[in-house]
Formats: C-alpha cells, structure tokens, sequence
C-alpha cells in the first residue's frame, strides 16, 4: 500500500505534493477514523479506513475516493479540524493514506500535537486564501511547494506565507518532531524535579 | 499573559525546562493509560529500546472495548481480548499498577483515578485521552495526549508543551432545581461555541461554580474539551479536601495536613491576570439538549431548533450538515422528539450520583415499551455503591438493563451501538455524526435526569415534569 511508504524521518525542510481538499468546520476525530477501527495494536493498516464512514455516506463522491486526487499529499481543511478524541489514530490513518502536511484555518489542539509528534505540518491560513485554495484544488490539479525554513507555499510562481509555529518549525527543521530522544536529554533535570514536587512524598500509587 | 492564576502555579512548578521556540518540557505527575491508544506506546518503546523510567508514576485500568453484558474472559471479540491481553502484559513487564476487571477498581479511566485519590490538586495529570481534563475540578492541570506524547511520558515521565492561555468563566448565581451540571456545561459550550477554547485553560469559578459536588464539578472539567479547551479546572476548596480525605491514594496522617496548607495556597490569587473573562448567569439556564452533531449545538428544552439565519454566519455551514443528518427541521420543537435509545453512563455522568438523581425519577416508573434503556456505571466502585443502594433495582424494575461498567456507548467500541438511524437520549459527552456506533445514528445529549425522563415517555421530555419541588 502506498500509505506505508516513505512515512516521515529526519528533518523535514521541503513538501512538494498535490493537494486535496475538505469543507466544512469542526471535523471531528471520530469522522476521521470511526472507533470501531480502533481495535488495533498497531497503526499500519489505518490508512484505508480514513473518514470510512464519511464516505459511505457520500457514496464514493468524497474526495478521498476521488480517481484525481489518490496521489495528493497535502490537505486543506477549514476550522476546528481534528476536534474531539485524543486518537492519534486519526493522524496516523491521514498519514498512512497519503496526507504529508495539512493548511487550514485552525486546529484543535490535541490533533496539532499529535500531527506534530508524527512529522506530519499543519499550517493555518486566513479564510479567504483557504476558500481560494480549495477552489483551485477542486478545479484542477493544485501542486503546492511549501518550504518550511521560510514558511511559504508556491503556486505556478506565486508565493503565500503559512503560519507554522515557531517551537514546531524548529522541531521539523532539525528533526526533532520525533521527541523522545530530546526529552531524555534532560534526564537529570527530570530526576530533580521529581525529587522537588511537593506531592511526591506523599504519594502513595 | 495570565499571572498568579491556578493554571500559572502549577505549570511553573512543573517545568523542566524551556525549549527553542517558546515551547516548554513539562514533567507529569500523574500518567493514566488504558488499552485504546496505549499499545501502540509501547510498541514504540521496544523500537526504540526504552524504558518505563518512572513506572510508579503510571497507573492502568480498562475502559474502552469491555464489553458490559458478559464480562468473561476470553471476550467473544477476539481483537477486544487481544488489546486487554496486550495491556495486562505491558503493565506485568513494566511494573506498572494496572486495575483489571474485577479488582473492584476497574472503571473508566476518568471516573476509577478520582475515586482513589490518585488525582490530586497541584499535579499534572496526562492521559491517552481527550477527557482527562475531568482531573481539573481537583485544582490539577489535566489534558489528554496522542499515542506518541504517551510513549514520551513513558520514556521521560515528560512533555513538550506550549503554555495555554487562560480563560476565567465565571458562573454567577445558581443552578435553579431540576438543572445540572450537564445542562450548565452544554450551555457554556452553546455560548462559546466548540472552538473557543483552543490555546486556552478554562478557569470555572463564581458561586454557581462553589455550590457544585465534586463529582458535578468533574461533568463540567470533563467538557471542557468539546469547548476546544485541552484543560479545564476549578480552584480546591473544603468540598475537594472532604472529597479527598480518606481515599485510598489521599495523604494522610500528618501529611494530610500539610498537603492541603499546601493545596490551599494553588488557587488563582484574587489579584490574577487572566487572558479573557467571561460571565454566564446560571439562573438563567434551563435543562439542555444538543439537536446536532457537535455539542455547541443545544438549546433549552422549551425551545425550538434555531432557524439558520439566527445562527451566526461561520456556524451555518455545519449547521446545514446538522439538519441533514439529524433529520430535523429548522423552527422544530425538540420537546416531544421521539427516542429509541436510552443511555445513562460514562465519564461525564457515569458516577454514583448520576445513577441516584436518575433512579429518583425512574422509581415506581417504567420505560416506554419500544425504547431500549440501559445503565452503565463509570466503575466497579459505583456500581457496588448503587447496589448497596437498591438503584439497581429500580433500574432492572422500572425496565433498564443493569450493565458492568466501561465506556460502552459512549462510543460504541464494544458491542452496545446505535442501529440505522436510531435516536439515543443519551447522558455521554459527544453528538458526532457515527459516534454512537452507526454511520447514520443520531445522539442527543443531555443531564442523567433527562435520559431517565426521556425513557419513561419515549421522547424528549423536561425532567422537571418528574422531579418533586
Ligand atoms: S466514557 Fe466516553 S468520553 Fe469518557 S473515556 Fe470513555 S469513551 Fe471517552
């Protein structure tokens, strides 16, 4: 399957890749990946449930099982996207079927980290410039070339500025998305601030 | 920028360090797991050939895919029994306290870790899930985490995180009777609407605020998140220390003491500086009840499904879908809407109070005849509290299933779901298009006292009609 190729690694600096698009305000985490397809121990299969249900209902006229758009990578979504459920499941399952970056509006929180936490971008933009791109998308095939050091997106030449955060930019910059290893960096710092607490000496789990 | 507010205290006491670009590595005091979104965690230890650092610090249960009719093992799922299977073994190889199912603590992760005293005021509390913020009416900064943040919590008892903003809702008046904390929740989120809470703590306060229980404060924490806020919480206070005193995790003996000296000294000061403040006049609110598809959308009970031009420009869009796939129409009561399923549980209003106000209205009462009722208690905890009460048997009389605890239709992991387009009155946390289990099944949300009303009528009805003066 074409999701479980070349998932992200390293330093990301460059996406280059077609973009695919949705409509619509607070698009849940269960829209994303429905819970019955939580029953896994692991992700790798994810992929081709994304949005099922959503697309059940759209009887094959979601974008996701449009003949055009199978080989987009980067997707363009409104406001609110990924509220709801913590399931990392649900940037996992967009990842595996393809997705390398999102642009849209505005994210819920939990679902910005935990995009972050898998090497996967997300952008905001203004409204308008998002309604824009979508129409595009929609239109014909939109290649976007988005550099991260710079935060641009290019277009057939014309160049818009993204939003990224300033601490992600620098975690996909130096390929420190994948946190682990920087966190036990400071391993000694931790172990202090353990012992410091206050509720530690009186903790009984 | 907040100054001196609960939120401010405790995320300064916990930081490990700052790191480049504004964000913070922030230590968590209290980790939660269960078998949903923890395998995978572990999984990617192994990969990266790590250990638990701080197993002590972690504490398990299973809430998620049990099933709620017979809980015997092996589970006729076999990837249900696999997931548990795969939890019980992380936990014995890692040494981390795990609550299975029949050590009398099992239970939804948000309702079992209170009921021990395991949440606390002044801790971080980090959970693979979005309802953790439920930690915060016990003065705790608590936020769910993805699959990743979990296995880094593993690794390191650590977070990278970036400081939220704070937003004091201050709660002015009280509740008037036959009103919830259900009802005051999914009206604030009505009010702000499901993404003002993103970037931001939500600081609960004013005397509508005080005058709840704990378990009522913990409905409100625990929502939250369907406001777009990651954390919710509400200073300590006598109720918190009374809640506390004496649970199997609270301090005591001297300690007791000087934890709440300390516990006392976290709440916001009187002078904070706060990012925004809101105030909502809780007098004013009538039993609530979510007609669409996100939580934001609810209305009193005597009202009607808003027309789309009074909804606000940005909200119509999903507005249009909500109507859709509910099958209602703009200008429609929602009194009188007829209901095919009811359902009391959860970690919003799953726990021992939820089942009594319930139970006082189904008693000497009996379900409609064509609905499906049935009663999930957060924990094994409440459930054997119920039992010592009689509730279940006003449950089982009046013509509710009486069920083992777990998450079950809340989000239909184990076999309790929606069928087809079923309506469910349901006392759970989220009205998302499949959540309950069916691609087309449609949830209205509502308080424990509504579902039990809904029941007796089969249809959406004002529990006050039930309740004595
Ligand atoms: S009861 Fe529902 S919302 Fe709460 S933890 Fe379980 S599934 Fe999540």
């Amino acid at each position: 399957m074409k999701s479980n190729q070349n998932l992200p690694r390293g330093p990301i600096k460059k996406i280059k890749g077609k973009c695919i698009f949705l409509r619509g305000d607070d698009i849940d985490t269960d829209r994303i990946i429905p819970a019955r397809f939580l029953k896994c121990i692991d992700f790798d299969t994810l992929g081709e449930s994304v949005f099922a249900d959503d697309r059940i209902n759209s009887n094959a006229l979601h974008p996701f099982d449009l003949k055009d758009y199978q080989d987009a990578s980067i997707l363009i979504v409104n406001s609110n996207f990924g509220c709801g459920s913590s399931r990392e499941h649900a940037p996992q399952a967009l990842m595996r079927w393809g997705i390398r970056a999102i642009i849209g509006e505005s994210f819920a929180d939990i679902f910005y980290s935990n995009c972050i936490a898998i090497g996967i971008p997300c952008f905001t933009l203004e409204k308008e410039v998002i309604r824009d791109l979508q129409e595009k998308a929609q239109q014909k095939d939109l290649i976007l070339n988005i550099d991260i050091q710079k935060s641009t997106a290019e277009i057939h030449n014309v160049c818009i500025s993204l939003n990224l955060k300033e601490s992600s930019k620098i975690s996909f910059l130096n390929g420190e998305w994948d946190a682990t290893s920087t966190l036990l960096e400071n391993i000694d710092l931790i172990e202090k601030k353990c012992k410091e607490l206050p509720y530690m000496k009186f903790s009984k789990i | 920028m907040s100054q001196h507010t609960l939120f401010d205290k405790v995320w300064d006491l916990h930081k490990v360090k700052d790191l480049p670009g504004g964000s913070s590595q922030i230590f968590i005091g209290l980790h939660l797991i269960h078998e949903v979104t923890s395998p995978q965690a572990f999984g990617n230890l192994r990969d990266k050939n790590l250990q638990v650092r701080f197993p002590s610090r972690t504490v398990a249960t299973v809430d998620h895919i049990v099933p709620t009719d017979n809980q015997s093992r092996p589970f006729k799922d076999i990837l249900a029994e696999q997931m548990i299977d795969t939890l019980e073994k992380n936990c014995r190889s890692n040494k981390i306290k795990f609550f299975n199912i029949g050590s009398g603590n099992q239970g939804i992760v948000h309702v079992v870790a209170p009921e021990l005293g395991l949440t606390q005021p002044g801790m971080t509390v980090a959970c693979g899930d979005s309802h953790t913020s439920t930690h915060g009416a016990f003065g705790s900064i608590a936020f769910g985490i993805g699959t990743s943040q979990v296995r880094d919590v593993l690794a390191s008892q650590t977070l990278i995180m970036n400081k939220l903003k704070v937003r004091k809702i201050f709660c002015s008046n009280k509740l008037s009777q036959g009103v919830y904390a259900k009802d005051l929740v999914l009206h604030i989120i009505n009010k702000l609407g499901v993404k003002a809470g993103v970037g931001f703590a939500y600081e609960f306060s004013g005397p509508a605020i005080s005058a709840l229980s704990m378990e009522e404060r913990m409905t409100i924490c625990n929502m939250s998140i369907e406001g777009g806020a990651r954390c919710g919480y509400i200073n300590p206070d006598e109720k918190t220390f009374n809640y506390l005193k004496n649970k199997e995790c609270a301090p005591s003996g001297d300690q007791w003491t000087e934890a709440v000296n300390w516990w006392k000294s976290l709440a916001s000061n009187k002078k904070a500086v706060y990012d925004d403040v809101i105030e909502i006049d809780a007098s004013k609110i009538e039993p609530t009840i979510t007609w669409g598809i996100t939580p934001g959308q609810s209305i009193g009970v005597n009202e009607k499904i808003p027309e789309l031009e009074a909804i606000e420009k940005d909200d119509q869009y999903i507005a249009g879908e909500a109507y859709e796939y509910m099958g209602f129409n703009p200008g429609q009561e929602i009194k009188g809407i007829p209901v095919d399923v009811c359902f009391i549980g959860s970690c919003t209003n799953g726990r021992i109070s939820d089942l009594r106000i319930a139970a006082e209205i189904l008693r000497n009462r009996k379900v409609a005849p064509h609905i499906k009722a049935f009663v999930v208690p957060g924990s094994e905890m409440v459930a054997k509290e119920a039992i010592n009460e009689g509730l279940d048997k006003i449950f089982i009389d009046s013509g509710f299933q009486w069920r083992e605890p777990g998450c079950s239709m809340c989000l239909a992991m184990n076999p309790d779901k929606l069928i087809g387009n079923q309506i469910s009155a349901s006392s759970s946390n989220r009205n998302f298009k499949g959540r309950q289990g069916s691609p087309s099944g449609r949830t209205l949300l509502m308080s424990p006292a509504m579902v039990a009303a809904a029941a007796i009528t089969g249809k959406v009805t004002d529990a006050r009609e039930f309740i004595k003066p």
